[in-house]
């Protein structure tokens, strides 16, 4: 029997729970975050309320407080979300059967917390006749928190305005650095998360945070680039495998024929 | 006005990226060498983001003891390989940050 939509609905909110207890001081430091960089209140609500994406909102009020004006905000905004091509390909060929206002319902709340969720829901399972509302549950559940941590945020900084100095900053560091980690399974993309880093670094001071923009661009390049060159190498060595295999078998067939009693 | 402007473009961006692929259906297809260079989006910009945030948080490289961003993030790099463990990793390298933090005051 397929669950119903309701069962479907609160599961997907249930799933979200870890990815929403992730997500609390991430959400509260993005509120506090926003006016001592000069954002207003109601933008940092605004953000989360019509952007409602975690790591390019702390990016833009990163950027703001350099000084940096909205086209390269809105710019870096694009280069940094483009990974949601990516979850959004993953899924299209379970949602494509809906009208189109739900699937610009869902496409809205696909940030990578509700994706990761619900694309486990899918993975293997063919009772998916309602599996949309487990897709709208993990959203509206994770939707309604970062709504809420923004503006206790926004509060927590009105109250203790010197909070951006005990170095909180590093509630950012430390959940991409944690996002980063299980990428790191060959080389390759060993190879792009270091030179991105080394780029970013040595780069640092152009203005507008294009050393960013550069650091990514590059580590990208040279991730793939390395990737190529490992399929080639992996490529000439099974090749070169093959021969040496055959060479074998015919030497031994040769030798086998040549010592052949009848 | 400037910031209405920038966070109804962002929005716009954002939207747009999610909903691209959804809005056509599958009738989209991207050539592998394109998905392929995709799959390096997020950690490598991720990376490119934290990298000077942890190194270099007084704006020059500084790995002595004085910095906990960087030790604070090495103990949480080490939790995050060994227990694969998005909220430990997290947990865990804040507390350090805290305790390295207050340990320097």
């Amino acid at each position: 029997m397929p669950s119903s939509k309701f069962t479907e609905f609160i599961n997907g909110a249930k799933a979200t729970i870890p990815m929403i207890i992730g997500a609390i001081p991430f959400g509260i430091i993005f509120g506090t975050l926003a006016e001592p960089s000069g954002l207003s209140i109601w933008g940092a609500m605004a953000m989360s309320l019509f952007v409602y994406a975690g790591s390019s909102q702390f990016i833009a009020v990163g950027l703001l407080a350099t000084g940096a004006g909205p086209v390269i905000i809105i710019a870096t905004t694009f280069v940094v979300n483009l990974r949601h091509l990516l979850y959004a390909t993953a899924l299209v060929g379970k949602v494509s059967h809906l009208s189109q206002g739900w699937r610009a319902l869902l496409a809205f709340g696909l940030t990578d917390e509700s994706f990761a969720v619900v694309n486990s829901r899918y993975l293997g399972r063919t009772d998916t006749i309602y599996a949309h509302w487990f897709f709208l549950g993990s959203i509206v559940a994770m939707y309604s928190n970062w709504q809420l941590c923004t503006w206790l945020g926004i509060g927590l900084g009105e109250l203790f305005p010197n909070m951006t100095n005990w170095g909180l900053d590093f509630a950012m560091s430390v959940t991409f650095l944690g996002i980063i980690i299980p990428y790191l399974r060959n080389k390759p993309m060993w190879l792009a998360v270091i030179s991105a880093a080394a780029f970013a670094i040595v780069l640092q001071d152009l203005p507008n945070q294009l050393g960013l923009v550069i650091a990514a661009l590059s580590g990208i390049c040279i991730g793939y680039a390395s990737q190529q060159i490992e399929v080639r190498i992996r490529l000439h060595k099974a090749t070169s495998d093959v021969i040496k295999a055959t060479s074998g078998v015919i030497k031994s067939t040769s030798a086998n024929k040549g010592s052949h009693k009848p | 006005m400037n910031e209405t402007m920038m966070i109804a473009g962002m929005a716009f961006v954002t939207f747009g990226i999610r909903y691209v692929m959804f809005a056509m259906a599958g009738r989209i297809r991207f050539a592998l060498w394109f998905k392929q260079a995709l799959g390096y989006v997020p950690p490598v910009v991720l990376s490119a983001i934290i990298a000077p945030l942890i190194l270099m948080p007084q704006g020059y490289i500084d790995l002595s003891l004085a910095n906990p961003y960087f030790w604070a993030a090495l103990v949480a790099a080490g939790v995050g390989f060994w227990r694969q463990h998005l909220l430990t990793t997290i947990v865990v390298g804040l507390v350090c940050f805290v305790l390295l933090k207050w340990t320097m005051m």
